[in-house]
């Protein structure tokens, strides 16, 4: 049989690591059988997961690319894939093909500019991996400030990373919200729009926006009032995908397809296209 | 150009079906054409369009793309396919000849799907040009010629003769298969079936259906017309016309156990359908008339946007026969494009 280069054909992969984050999300390490990353893959770009008989879905990978043993997903239990990773323990096996889409422009657009990530709940893991590229490579970037909030602490994403790796890194500053007080926070409650409005950032900065459609568009609504240009604000899209490779049909925006021509869009684009997500 | 007597007819299938599978339109017992494999007795149906086109010769309804052993905590994925067969689809025409180009354009840019692009490299596409359009015809308005398809050999059926002209390599292979059967002729006959083809082509009720309102970049122009509400309004959201349709591409991936393990396959699917778009946290395309649009302006302006201003429709008309509530992509064009 001749040799196929093959893109709906999965690897296999082994879950290495479950860690419990927030009450609904898991963080998942995966690596080959033999034990290493299964591809190489850049900032923003996505991966599927399979358990054979239950189905396929689309993940954003959250670990970055300097991570050269192992890649990460954080999932939130909601659908019937992720409700089965849920129940998974470690070594269990899943298939895995990828990497998918447009990543971040973080070797381009990104170079030499201040950093603005602003992240609503699960919309961390995306960005993650943005974050801590930026991070590694901390010289090529100027400040970065990152907003990030959720339904309450516990809630709240990679909690201990945040605190004990991003909040002490020099030129970092994170700002933390929940949405409603809770015993035991002493930060910033409220909504994640109205904060990066208090918070009133410069627009000398590239803003990139994650999380629940509602908080990217008042987000955005935000950033412009504070007099960002919407070619200065990047966003990632989700939609329903199949094959990965804009085949399939279904995860178009107009003529654009998430999978291939995204998931990473500057909100300008977005604008040529209808609102259809 | 080369022809063969009617009446040698059969002797080429029988040429062809030595080396190759055979495939082509045949009568049903219910008075449709469907694509068989053509065995001796099987006789050639000179039906103008079959209910499904050919396009699943390359895009199978449904195709097994592998299957998993588990055992525990570990899978393993097992190729299933076996080596494509070589085939010949005869009888195709013109504007089913097209929709291979812009399935094409979807399954061979990179990355090439390869379950595709196997079929295809093992096929022969034969096709016939038409002599009898139907009320239903309008591969006119893509600039599809009926009376002279594209494929790897063209043929043209006369009262007394089948003519042959090979279009590509492939094609040049087919006639040195069928060599001794056939005998040079000049293209006589052949031009004026066409020129008396293309008169009946003229006077075609929908042969004034114009798409030149549409094409890419005319997505603002068309996506919040108030018409996709009225035009919708009573698409039951069946999926016919996805189905019929050669140049519908969107499928599925699904998973099925089969009590012996689980297999991986895929099938065509529809973007008429409410859980075409649904995931776990919502659904972008909630009502029939956010899916009926998709259709429509993935066809006359999506495509064309992504493809050199090719329009994915080829005009062959299953759709107009086939929807039960009589809606269709003409209308959707007249009315939008402003012939109301």
């Amino acid at each position: 049989m001749t040799a196929r280069t093959e893109t709906l054909i999965p690897k296999i992969g082994v879950i290495t690591d479950v860690r419990q984050d927030t009450p609904d999300i898991k963080t998942f390490r995966v690596v080959t059988p033999d034990g290493v990353k299964a591809f190489d893959h850049r900032p923003g770009q996505c991966a599927m997961l399979s358990i054979p008989g239950v189905g396929e879905a689309m993940f954003s990978i959250t670990s970055s690319p300097t991570n050269t043993e192992y890649m990460e997903f954080s999932i939130k239990k909601c659908g019937c894939v992720t409700e089965w990773l849920h129940q998974a323990e470690v070594g269990q096996q899943i298939t895995i093909r990828g990497p998918y889409g447009n990543p971040f422009p973080v070797d381009d657009a990104f170079v030499g500019k201040n950093m603005l990530f602003i992240a609503g709940g699960v919309g961390l893991a995306p960005l993650r991996s943005v974050i801590n590229y930026c991070r590694h490579y901390r010289d090529r970037y100027g400040k970065i400030d990152i907003v990030y909030g959720s339904r309450s602490k516990d809630d709240l994403l990679d909690y201990k990373e945040i605190i004990e790796e991003w909040s002490t890194d020099a030129g970092v500053n994170v700002h933390l919200t929940i949405d409603r007080e809770q015993e035991g926070w002493d930060g910033h409650v409220g909504f994640v729009p109205n904060y990066v409005k208090e918070l009133g950032f410069d627009t000398d900065k590239v803003a990139v926006l994650c999380g629940p459609p509602i908080m990217i568009k008042f987000t955005l609504q935000g950033l412009i009032e504070l007099g960002f240009d919407k070619t200065q604000v990047y966003t990632t899209l989700e939609l329903r995908m199949k094959c990965g490779v804009g085949k399939c049909g279904r995860c178009n925006v107009g003529a654009k397809y998430v999978c291939k021509d995204g998931p990473v869009f500057r909100c300008d684009e977005l604008d040529e296209l209808p609102s259809e997500y | 150009m080369r022809k063969c007597s009617i009446a040698k007819q059969d002797l080429i299938f029988l040429e062809i079906a030595k080396s190759k599978s055979l495939y082509m339109p045949v009568d049903t017992a219910e008075g449709k054409a469907k694509y068989q494999k053509w065995q001796p007795g099987k006789a050639y149906s000179n039906a103008l369009t079959t209910v499904k086109s050919p396009k699943e010769f390359f895009f199978p309804q449904t195709e097994e793309m592998m299957s998993f052993k588990t055992a525990g905590k570990t899978i393993e994925i097992v190729d299933t396919r076996s080596e494509t067969e070589d085939f010949v689809v005869f009888g195709v025409r013109a504007c089913d000849a097209k929709s291979f180009d812009i399935l094409d354009r979807v399954f061979l840019t990179d990355p090439v799907d390869s379950f595709y692009a196997a079929r295809r490299e093992h096929g022969v596409i034969v096709t016939m040009a038409c002599t009898r359009p139907s009320e239903t015809c309008f591969c006119g308005t893509f600039d599809i010629d009926a009376a002279d398809p594209a494929g790897d050999v063209t043929t043209w059926k006369t009262e007394d003769s089948l003519y042959f002209r090979a279009n590509t390599e492939k094609g040049e292979g087919f006639m040195a298969s069928i060599e001794s059967l056939t005998e040079e002729c000049d293209c006589t006959a052949v031009e004026a079936q066409q020129a008396k083809t293309r008169e009946i082509m003229k006077k075609l009720p929908l042969a004034n259906v114009k798409a030149d309102a549409f094409g890419g970049g005319k997505t603002k122009q068309y996506f919040d017309d108030p018409a996709w509400a009225s035009l919708s309004e009573s698409c039951l959201g069946c999926g016919t016309c996805t189905f019929v349709c050669p140049t519908c591409q969107c499928y599925d991936i699904k998973d099925f156990n089969t009590g012996r393990g689980v297999i991986r396959f895929r099938c065509w699917d529809s973007c008429m359908y409410s859980d075409f778009t649904l995931m776990a946290h919502g659904n972008n395309r909630n009502s029939q008339k956010e899916r009926f649009r998709q259709r429509f302006m993935h066809k006359l302006v999506y495509y064309p946007e992504n493809n050199d201003g090719i329009f994915g429709c080829v005009g062959c008309g299953r759709c107009l026969k086939g929807c039960p509530i009589s809606m269709n992509i003409v209308k959707v064009m007249k009315t939008l494009g402003g012939d109301k």
